[in-house]
């Protein structure tokens, strides 16, 4: 296989690119960010049965400013869409965005007054998990889905 | 010289420690708190207005998104206040699966508080240990249900189905493996020093400072009031079963902590004088103006062809009248003020949280305490904020 | 004729609008002016002891009666076990004299019904918007506050693709009520 076959044992060669999309999946913090509903779905992927450990998101970050990945869990009121706006702008970049739930992606069963219909009115979302609330085998595919558009990001700095 | 200045401190809606979107302004005078203000309606949904646009069913699968903890509280709270104005007779074998339900609904809010109130203080392997358990529960829903929390399992009447095969091993399972657990989360915090330090004399109020403000359930019994809604006013068939009232001396923290525990186990034993006693027989009303037929008698009658149509398309009408309706859900007592004009959509739906007036008087249970109390008398509250704002 | 219904009856036969009971419960009409001081009375009585204020609520019978609002306060007696439903029948800008005094729990749930009705309470120590933002204008829990339905682009339900599908010829703009 080229050059490889002439280094020693422990030595891999990959590009730069794939070294970064590569620590940058297996290492998501997210955001501790639940609402409503979706929040206790969240919870019980951290728990021990559906361990989310085992993805490297185990340190769930209060502060926004130390946190890569906002999973937006439960309905967004009206009310509260302006502190959400500000969280993300607190967030460094990279920075990627789950919206869970129905209500989040789209505004659920409320299609009234005071809930926001879908948070990408307000977010650029990355990916969408349905359910109401979804399901933890639900909620790691979407992360998986999450860690497979990172992997084909470019390092490129989009305009 | 140097001027001593109250500061003002936001706790945000954003918070680890804050149960879901709860802020909390707190005037602080270095670490003492003088008055603390909490700030509710971060998730205002307005259930109660859209389920005016509903009809009565429809409307029910509103109900679990309040108190997202114990949704089938809410779901039972509902159902019975349409059953106590349309007047209609649940068969005892629905009764009885009704209270194994929602005596496992208890416990699993009671498992999420236990969880998140000892991470708030610092155990936090006694998060992992409570949703392991609620692990179990959640597959109870989703074996009697389909879905693992928002069950809507209540119709009126009775039961949207029957139990499937098996359920009572499973219930059975559950019964034999929880007072085990139960004494190991009690071994591990109550003669902690720590977990007295943090809980012993915080958040105090007095039983009558309790009843002006309004608290109920675990707060209002950690303060030494012996009131329960399952024995002053029973609904459902809570008057055959035998257990006890647990009830606080000085209503901080710890009080409450005890409190919660004892009704653990005490639900474990009414699940337990439930199971012994389910009978056989229908799960559903036999008031064909309500419950809908068998399939099998829909695909084979005419009058229940009928039945099933009007009830699919319409809905039944209730009575005009309005209805108050309470029963005592995990976090105190919740009520459902159902006022009906013949139609099939209820006229305006009001559910009375637990939670709203439980945090309403927090400024009682923190003024001249530390920063670190607020904490903790946040957790030992237990409020929900899905049911705050509805 | 339970204990309650025979003392209001002797004290205050005149300020009682109409009393009935109702699948078991005893329901009472008063008037708004005299809500302070019936409550008062049903608290302090020596046999009643009304002294735990479960729920205050309110409902809009727009165009049905000729007072629109009505405010419903249910009254528990934890020592008797007895529980008791006032109520009290409003116009939009009439007061009602507030019960912040007897029962602390009635500040919020007041503040609740000026939030979601517009119904004033005088006397409050602070009559503030709850659960809507501050500048939030109208009052969402009335009759002719539109629940704002949001028409989505496509939809599987057939009701709302015939909607959609005539909503031009009606000239709606942006449809609020649900079809």
């Amino acid at each position: 296989m080229g050059i490889e076959k002439y280094l020693p044992d422990g030595i891999l060669l990959t590009t730069v690119e794939k070294a970064v999309n590569w620590s940058r999946k297996s290492s998501l913090w997210p955001l501790g960010f639940g609402l409503a509903c979706c929040a206790i779905e969240m919870m019980s992927t951290f728990a021990p049965r559906f361990d989310l450990a085992r993805f490297g998101m185990e340190i769930m970050r209060p502060s926004p400013r130390q946190a890569d990945l906002m999973i937006v869990a439960g309905r967004v009121s009206t009310r509260m869409a302006p502190v959400i706006r500000q969280l993300w702008e607190q967030m460094p970049n990279p920075k990627y965005c789950i919206s869970m739930g129905a209500c989040a992606s789209t505004g659920g069963i409320f299609n009234n007054y005071a809930i926001v219909q879908g948070v990408d009115r307000i977010l650029p979302v990355d990916v969408y998990v349905p359910g109401c609330p979804p399901r933890p085998e639900q909620l790691i595919d979407g992360i998986m889905k999450l860690r497979a558009k990172i992997d084909s990001q470019r390092l490129k700095q989009e305009a | 010289m140097a001027d001593r200045e109250t500061m003002t401190l936001n706790m945000g809606p954003q918070h680890p420690a804050t149960h879901g979107v709860l802020r909390i302004e707190l005037d602080l005078e270095g670490e003492t708190v003088i008055e603390a203000r909490p700030i509710v309606g971060y998730l205002h949904t307005g259930i109660e207005k859209n389920m005016e646009a509903k009809t009565y069913t429809q409307a029910l699968t509103m109900t679990d998104r309040m108190d997202y903890l114990a949704p089938l509280s809410n779901n039972l709270v509902y159902v019975q206040a349409i059953e106590k104005l349309m007047e209609v007779e649940v068969p005892i074998r629905a009764e009885y699966i009704r209270i194994i339900m929602t005596e496992l609904t208890r416990l699993n809010s009671h498992l999420v508080w236990l969880g998140t109130h000892a991470l708030d203080i610092g155990a936090m392997s006694m998060l992992l240990y409570c949703f392991r358990e609620r692990e179990k529960i959640t597959q109870m829903y989703e074996f009697v249900s389909g879905v693992r929390m928002m069950a809507s399992y209540f119709r009126v009447g009775g039961l949207t189905n029957d139990v499937p095969e098996g359920f009572e091993a499973r219930v059975k399972d559950i019964l034999d493996t929880f007072p085990a657990r139960i004494d190991e989360y009690e071994g591990l915090l109550t003669e902690n020093k720590i977990w007295r330090n943090r809980t012993i004399g915080v958040g105090v109020i007095s039983a009558e400072d309790a009843i002006d403000a309004g608290f109920s359930g675990p707060n209002l019994r950690g303060s030494g009031v012996a009131w329960d809604l399952r024995k002053s006013k029973p609904y459902s068939i809570y008057d055959k079963f035998d257990f006890i009232i647990a009830a606080g001396k000085n209503g901080d923290c710890y009080d409450r902590y005890l409190v919660r525990l004892e009704e653990m186990r005490q639900s474990l034993r009414i699940i337990r004088q439930a199971l012994d006693g389910l009978p056989e027989g229908p799960t559903k009303s036999s008031d064909r103006k309500i419950s809908p037929p068998t399939k099998y008698e829909v695909l084979t009658g005419m009058e229940q062809l009928i039945h099933h149509f009007k009830l699919v398309v319409h809905g039944f009408l209730p009575p005009v009248g309005d209805v108050y309706h309470s029963i005592e859900s995990p976090k105190g007592e919740i009520g459902c003020y159902l006022v009906s004009d013949g139609s099939k959509k209820p006229y305006r739906v009001h559910f009375r949280p637990p939670s709203f007036v439980n945090i309403s008087a927090f400024n009682k249970l923190v003024a001249g305490r530390m920063l670190a109390d607020v904490i903790a008398c946040i957790g030992s509250i237990d409020i929900v904020l899905g049911e705050i704002d509805r | 004729m339970t204990i309650t219904e025979e003392k209001l009856k002797t004290s205050y036969s005149d300020k009682i609008v109409e009393m009935f009971t109702f699948r078991g419960d005893l329901n009472v009409v008063i008037q708004p002016q005299d809500m302070p001081e019936i409550c008062r009375f049903l608290k302090t009585e020596p046999e009643l002891k009304y002294n735990f204020l479960s729920c205050i609520t309110a409902a809009d019978y727009l165009g049905q009666r000729e007072k629109r609002f009505e405010v419903v306060y249910v009254l528990f007696s934890i020592p008797n076990n007895y529980r008791v439903i006032l109520k009290t029948r409003v116009n939009e800008n009439e007061e009602i004299p507030t019960l912040t005094s007897l029962w602390g729990t009635a500040n919020w749930q007041e503040r609740e019904i000026f939030d979601m009705f517009g119904l004033k309470f005088s006397g409050h120590p602070n009559l503030k918007r709850i659960l809507m933002d501050d500048d939030w204008v109208g009052y969402p829990q009335r009759k002719d506050f539109p629940l704002t339905y949001e028409v989505p682009n496509f939809s599987f339900n057939k009701d709302e693709q015939d909607y959609r599908r005539e909503a031009p010829w009606r000239g709606d703009e942006w449809p609020t009520e649900k079809p």
